[in-house]
């Protein structure tokens, strides 16, 4: 037993967290800007800070995660981080010669109240900043929010510090995707394509944390949007927001500063959010649903259907980020699942409310969000009340042993099995994705564990 | 060696008092150190005559790790010595956290030592306790003694009572002692009688009461102590007679802080809201 100190009872805790659902702020601006062609993130803060969110990174997507430190040290902390970061800009262009820097904060320099916006104008007027470079930044104290804050708070740099708009609107749709895998992103990228509307999509991550292997290192792979394009973002002529947590913030923004419209979607994941993503790119777009996308999701229903009675009734635990939550729960339910359990440490209204509404029809399901919602809370309700499958990031994978449920891996990070790098479980095709992964975790379960006699050839 | 720290509002005379008391503390031939705890640097001045100090800080920043007790430890009036922490420029970095480590530095120098032969350390600590760099004198280990600077006024009371909240506090696990209120007069109405009320409310002592006298600005111009500038002057003899005070008070307490009505309460009765 690994948890073996885990009790079925709850005792009220309040300032006790044990595993909790989430991390640290810098993460998720961290990963957004690898979404920026030719981005260095780099971490205003001391080197441990870096080296831990690089790791976590890393540990998810197995490639190289270049990001640069401010190096603060004890004098640092005293005297402010400015001279450090501005000896740190010099270098990195001089070095490393990225387009962008994105600097983000972490807890030290937020706590002594570095003013980037001080530092960062310092660093112009020394002339640190080479012609037609740029640094951006945003603050992301990791006492507040969560590695989702940090994602968003990047985003909305982006609005800030490029999006321009001209007199001319253009015929273009931006995605401000909210944080899902790139491989998520490839699929809601080719679907576009498929349906003919022209879009931008931002943050991009593919063909950056998901590049092959060639050979040779490029420090700044192909991918990630264009700043031409990031600029471009304030004539486009409406926004969609790929998950509320992740993107509403950016959507605000552009809206106030290019008077871009937007409208802010779940992320496409299963059926119901994937049928409003395209209906909502097709309006907004103006392009027809092609032939092809209808077939996507007539397979889906079919391999859904076909399989009913293996989904029907299992209860499923689920953890990890509002914006995937949501969706992922509404899918459960449309599978005539369970999902009785769902927590995330990301704190916020909008992930209880829609909770409470998904789960009207599931009697006795129980969720929670926000800084003291936790693995431990979560298994304790398991231990309650068992369930039959888990659904979550590695962190569960605990629980999963100990209790003998069969797990599927989902969400960030996944630091113990490959594929979602290839899988999309985003659109009609990752739904499809998502519900073979569920059917083969039930059903391996099922032959392994029932009587021999109820062995079955033919499921 | 008994470690002493200063506290009170800004602007009440802290750190004149502090290089005052232990000017007449020298003369009684004790060996004193002082360190600084204000960003501005400037409490040793009057000791140093002029603000001859590189700060801890400073050292810190230029030198690297490799810091030389000697210099950051300057000789003043009467063979004292002093220290500096100093701290970031104003609007920047963390003024608390340079005072923690600061004092860190001082205690890995050796600056505590036995072979020093200190009777005295004096810490003078800026304004009020505005966070947990600034209760780091106080902390376990270090001042067993606060001694807080205060006047009649509204805003020095209730800053003192303030910095008696945190004494009690860091009293309750540790060994830091409030060991009297020093009545820096600022020549309000029924000035002593009322500080004495409130030492006594805060279950502590009026140590002395500082008479106001011209002759302080006038040492201060000369950056000097009124022991060293005049010290035949009836004002070096009321800071003689605070050190003696000091030297042989034995009466340490945990103040128990007044509630808000009550401080008020004490102005009323003593006539200075009317």
């Amino acid at each position: 037993m690994l948890l073996k100190h885990t009790t079925s009872k709850e005792i009220e805790r309040k300032s006790l967290t044990i595993n909790p659902a989430k991390t640290c702020q810098p993460i998720g601006a961290m990963y957004a800007a690898f979404g920026l062609h030719g981005c260095l993130p780099h971490s205003h803060g001391s080197q441990g800070c870096c080296a831990y969110h690089r790791s976590a990174l890393t540990r998810h997507f197995k490639e190289p995660v270049v990001a640069s430190t401010s190096s603060f040290s004890e004098g640092s902390s005293v005297f402010g981080g400015s001279a450090n970061l501005v000896q740190a800009i010099d270098t990195i262009f001089t070095v490393y010669n990225p387009d962008v820097v994105a600097v983000h904060t972490t807890c030290l320099s937020e706590t002594i109240g570095d003013d980037l916006t001080q530092i960062v104008s310092k660093a112009s007027d020394d002339g640190k900043i080479p012609e037609g470079k740029k640094v951006i930044y945003c603050n992301t104290p990791s006492y507040v929010g969560s590695h989702i804050t940090g994602y968003s708070s990047q985003l909305a740099a982006f609005i800030k510090f490029f999006s321009t708009s001209t007199t001319k609107k253009k015929n273009v749709i931006n995605i401000a995707a909210g944080w899902m895998e790139p491989s998520d992103m490839r699929e809601i990228k080719r679907v576009a394509k498929e349906m003919e509307a022209r879009i931008i999509m931002f943050p991009d991550m593919t063909d950056v944390l998901d590049t092959g292997l060639t050979g040779k290192y490029e420090m700044y792979p192909k991918g990630g949007t264009t700043q031409a394009d990031m600029i471009a973002t304030g004539d486009s002529k409406f926004t969609l927001g790929l998950g509320e947590y992740s993107t509403m913030d950016a959507c605000v923004k552009l809206e106030n500063k290019c008077k871009v419209r937007f409208k802010v979607l779940d992320i496409p994941i299963g059926l119901k959010a994937t049928d409003r993503f395209i209906m909502s790119l097709s309006r907004h777009a103006n392009v027809p649903v092609p032939e092809s996308i209808t077939e996507e999701r007539a397979r889906l229903l079919d391999l859904i259907s076909d399989n009913q009675k293996y989904f029907y009734g299992k209860r499923v635990a689920l953890w990890g980020d509002p914006d995937t939550l949501i969706p992922l729960t509404e899918f459960l339910i449309s599978l005539d699942m369970k999902p009785v359990y769902i927590i995330t440490g990301t704190p916020g209204k909008p992930f209880d409310e829609r909770m409470y509404e998904l789960l009207k029809d599931v009697p006795g399901a129980k969720f929670k969000s926000g800084a003291n919602a936790d693995m431990f809370q979560l298994h304790q309700w398991i231990k309650q009340e068992s369930v039959d499958l888990l659904i979550g990031n590695t962190y569960g994978k605990y629980i999963a042993r100990d209790e003998n449920i069969p797990f599927i891996r989902f969400g960030f990070p996944i630091a113990d099995r490959a594929g979602h790098n290839f899988f999309p479980k985003t659109c009609y095709v990752g739904a499809t994705n998502l519900a073979i992964q569920i059917l083969d975790a039930l059903m391996d379960y099922q032959d392994r564990t029932c009587p021999e006699e109820k062995v079955e050839f033919q499921m | 060696m008994r470690k002493i720290a200063i506290y009170g509002k800004g602007g009440i005379g802290k750190s004149t008092t502090t290089q005052n008391t232990v000017a007449g503390l020298a003369e009684m031939g004790k060996k004193v150190m002082v360190v600084g705890c204000d960003p501005k640097a400037d409490s040793t001045r009057l000791l140093l005559h002029g603000l001859a100090q590189k700060t801890v800080l400073d050292t810190l920043r230029d030198e690297g790790e490799d810091v030389d007790l000697d210099d950051v430890m300057k000789t003043g009036f009467s063979n004292t010595s002093c220290v500096e922490s100093g701290g970031p420029e104003p609007g920047v970095g963390c003024a608390g956290r340079g005072i923690i480590t600061s004092i860190n530095l001082l205690e890995q120098l050796g600056a505590y030592d036995d072979d020093k032969h200190l009777d005295y350390v004096f810490y003078d600590v800026l304004g009020d306790v505005v966070c947990g760099g600034f209760a780091m004198p106080i902390r376990d280990g270090k001042a067993q003694e606060v001694y807080i600077v205060c006047s009649g006024e509204m805003m020095a009371m209730y800053a003192a009572n303030n910095i008696c909240k945190s004494i009690s506090k860091f009293g309750k696990v540790g060994t830091v002692r409030l060991g009297g209120l020093i009545c820096n007069s600022r020549k309000v109405d029924n000035e002593s009688n009322m500080i004495q009320e409130f030492a006594k409310k805060l279950g502590t002592q009026m140590i002395h009461f500082v008479p106001r006298d011209n002759m302080v600005q006038h040492a201060e111009i000369n950056r000097k102590t009124v022991i060293d500038h005049a010290p035949e002057h009836n004002q070096a003899n009321e800071y003689r007679a605070l050190a003696k005070k000091i030297n042989d008070n034995d009466m340490f307490v945990i103040p128990t802080p007044l509630p808000m009505q009550d401080l008020e309460d004490l102005l009323v009765s003593f006539g200075i809201m009317n």
